[in-house]
């Protein structure tokens, strides 16, 4: 049977499934009496207009590259993590405890220390959930919901006790110490005299999301490992049978992904202006995640291009949430709609395509 | 604890388990079918909404009702377009309608109502009020003296809205039609072999979507519970993840419908105790017994069982023990006593840990450490008829 060319269905599938989303969008600003050409204007505004608008999207970017990344690994071998938020406030934690309990003296001492913690913390927060579904075939998606909660309880105790110091109001860790702050682009900028990107948090995480994501093109598509990933994900059956032990691949799988999730706190707790964790830290990034895997096709260089797109509308939709009388939670609006359209019903926008494509091609070979 | 807090505790888990029972039920329908559904939280947020909206502009709460109904069978046939007609993912489509009731809801008050993404307080014609049976008592002084009998009549079986009388009769209602009608029995096999009910001429497609609608209509009659009945008005995210623990209640009930029953008021009581018992006190001891104790039952379970056991298991025994020696460590030394001393010490147990207790009740529901269950067969499988 003829396929559509491959370009159709990297490009033009996920294009149109966000052309969808965006009208919907647009009924949805219509319906509470927004113009919905006006609101797009001020979100591009918000998201690019800018260098401090810029530099703010691309720092959420870098939040959803992990948390994508994270998603991604996981959906090779047909497992959903929907847990990214706990695991981010996990790593969040784990980079906390290595940073305030250990003075270290430089910036990059700090990212490798607390970088590890973040990950290490991160994947354990889904060993249960692993466990579980490896072992005892319980659901992961809903596990991994049900550790979300705790781990926003887990934080709020953490937070409210042992790692808050005294006399501080604030729910949340004390500050981290001025030697172990990442430098952020703006600081970079200025070594060359220019003052990019302002007083946004961009930093040099974006750095280690970019190797992430080729560290995740090279462990799926050119290691043993991650063709036995891509094995479990495509089939369990063959996989047993070509001697690929189900149990731990998906342990390591998700292992890997909730490694990836708690990464993100280098950007969002060591990363920030003022370096510390509170109590929000994750601020929905681990569901982003979900969107940003779906859109990206769980491959790096998609999912980059996504997480740019979805930090310019976190960022866009933050400012008109600040302008007008729109709530913030549009942007969950339009997160909910590139999922369904990329994710649940991406049959629906692909056979038009597919059928198009197949009467256009049939027309030119009879022709030759 | 004397009889009439007791009794106070059961009146709260009934109306706490009404909206998790008929949640529970909506997706007993539609697993029983064939067809995973994660997304009974945002039906049920979205209900909770719109009925409450309409309550408020027609001022009559059954219109309100049939409004947050509409709305749950609407997103439930976008779920049964994703999920059947498309055969798209059913996990990706029920997250994305989460998303979708999450967000919309708050951005659609705020739009209308301009509160912050909440309704304004509805008035008490527009929400569905406690029934006072014949003979109740209704002040809580003169229930509080009177006989046990009366406490019970009073407080436990009279007094609720209509609605938690109603959802309570679903659960018959559902046993007679999946297990009593043509229509039951079709359904139950069309969640465990699609391919047969198809070779016997009946429709694969006709019979999910009728089971989503069923799923839609009953999630919506709990989420219009909440917003007026519960509460008085619509407040953002006040699902509060109940659609979420309805599906572990559903796995725990293994997707029967008296058993259904049964866990959701264990679930209720659950929330009961936690809005009651924001405060309670623990010897060390206890605790002691309790961690050290599961712990010692995961690593007996685990050496028995393979290498992964062992890692998994034993490694969360260590943090279960460690956690048990901190807190009598801790006491011991912070109160300046003896270590034999500090174990009749009482600490406090964080409320966050009280609060995260029903995730944790699921955890160990799902880890199937409870009883085995085997979920339908062709679950979460579109079906795709033989060419």
């Amino acid at each position: 049977m003829d396929k559509m060319p491959k370009w159709a269905d990297v490009v033009l599938v996920p294009v149109v499934s966000l052309l969808l989303a965006a009208i919907i969008s647009a009924i949805v600003f219509l319906a509470i009496g927004q113009n919905p050409w006006e609101a797009l204007k001020l979100m591009a505004y918000g998201a690019v207009g800018t260098s401090d608008f810029l530099g703010y999207t691309l720092f959420y970017a870098t939040n959803f590259i992990f948390t994508g990344l994270a998603v991604a690994v996981a959906f090779h071998a047909s497992l959903f993590n929907i847990g990214g938020e706990g695991q981010v406030l996990l790593g969040g934690l784990g980079a906390a405890i290595v940073v305030l309990l250990v003075p270290w003296p430089h910036w990059t001492l700090a990212l490798i220390a607390g970088g590890t913690a973040a990950a290490l913390f991160g994947a354990l927060w889904v060993v249960i959930p692993a466990y579980l579904q490896a072992r005892r075939g319980s659901h992961i998606v809903i596990t991994t919901i049900m550790f979300n909660f705790m781990a926003s309880g887990l934080l709020v105790y953490m937070l409210a006790g042992p790692l808050k110091p005294e006399g501080q109001q604030q729910v949340a860790s004390g500050l981290f110490p001025e030697a172990s702050k990442l430098p952020s682009l703006n600081d970079i900028a200025e070594m060359f005299g220019s003052d990019m990107f302002g007083r946004s948090p961009v930093n040099i995480s974006i750095f280690i999301a970019i190797l992430a994501c080729v560290a995740v093109w090279a462990l799926i598509w050119h290691t043993r490992l991650g063709y036995q990933i891509r094995a479990l994900g495509k089939s369990e059956s063959a996989a047993k049978y070509a001697g690929i032990s189900a149990v731990n691949i998906t342990m390591i799988t998700l292992l890997i992904s909730g490694a990836l999730a708690g990464m993100m706190a280098i950007n969002n707790t060591m990363g920030i202006n003022s370096p510390q964790l509170v109590d929000n830290a994750a601020g929905g990034a681990g569901f982003i995640g979900i969107a940003v895997a779906l859109m990206g096709r769980n491959h790096p260089v998609g999912i980059v291009i996504a997480a740019l797109l979805f930090g310019a509308l976190y960022q866009g939709g933050a400012e008109l949430a600040a302008a007008t009388d729109v709530q913030v939670q549009i942007v969950i609006v339009i997160q909910a709609l590139v999922i369904m359209f990329t994710g649940a019903l991406d049959e629906m926008v692909r056979s038009p395509i597919e059928k198009l494509f197949l009467r256009f091609g049939r027309g030119t070979a009879v022709e030759e | 604890m004397d009889f009439f807090t007791i009794v106070q505790l059961g009146d709260a888990s009934v109306r706490m388990a009404i909206p998790l029972l008929l949640a529970c039920l909506a997706g007993l329908f539609s697993e029983r079918a064939g067809i995973f559904d994660i997304g009974l939280e945002g039906k049920m947020l979205a209900a909770a909404f719109l009925s409450a909206a309409v309550s408020l502009a027609s001022g009559n709460v059954w219109v309100g009702l049939l409004a947050g109904i509409g709305i749950s069978i609407t997103l439930s046939i976008i779920h049964g377009l994703a999920s059947i007609t498309f055969r798209g993912n059913q996990l990706i489509s029920g997250v994305a309608i989460n998303f979708f009731a999450a967000g919309l809801t708050v951005v659609i008050a705020q739009g209308w109502f301009a509160q912050g993404g909440r309704t304004p307080s509805l008035p008490k014609d527009a929400r569905f009020n406690g029934l006072d049976f014949p003979g109740a008592l209704t002040r809580v002084r003169d229930k509080m003296q009177a006989s046990p009998g009366m406490q019970f009549y009073s407080e436990f079986v009279s007094g609720h809205s209509i609605l938690v009388y109603l959802g309570l009769l679903t659960v018959p209602l559902s046993w007679w039609i999946l297990y009593r009608t043509r229509f039951g029995l079709r359904l139950r096999a069309v969640g465990e072999a699609p391919e047969a009910v198809d070779t016997a001429g009946i429709s694969v497609v006709r019979l999910r979507y009728s089971a989503v609608i069923i799923a839609g209509i009953l999630c919506g009659i709990a989420g219009a519970y909440l917003s007026t009945a519960v509460q008085a008005g619509f407040t953002k995210d006040m699902t509060a993840n109940r659609g979420f623990i309805a599906l572990a209640a559903l796995i725990f009930a293994k997707w029967r419908p008296w058993y259904a029953l049964g866990a959701c008021l264990l679930f209720g009581l659950f929330f009961a105790i936690d809005n009651r018992f924001q405060n309670i006190q623990l010897q060390v001891i206890w605790i002691m017994v309790l961690l050290v104790g599961s712990a010692a039952v995961m690593t007996v379970y685990a050496l028995r069982r393979e290498k992964i056991d062992v890692l998994v298991l034993g490694g969360l025994s260590v943090v279960l023990a460690a956690i048990a020696l901190v807190t009598w460590f801790g006491t011991a030394s912070g109160e300046g006593i003896g270590m034999i001393a500090a174990l009749w010490e009482t600490v406090k147990v964080p409320s966050q840990l009280i609060q995260s207790l029903p995730y944790l009740f699921v955890v160990i529901v799902l880890a199937g450490f409870v009883g085995k269950a085997i979920p339908p067969r062709a679950g979460g499988q579109p079906y795709v008829k033989e060419r």
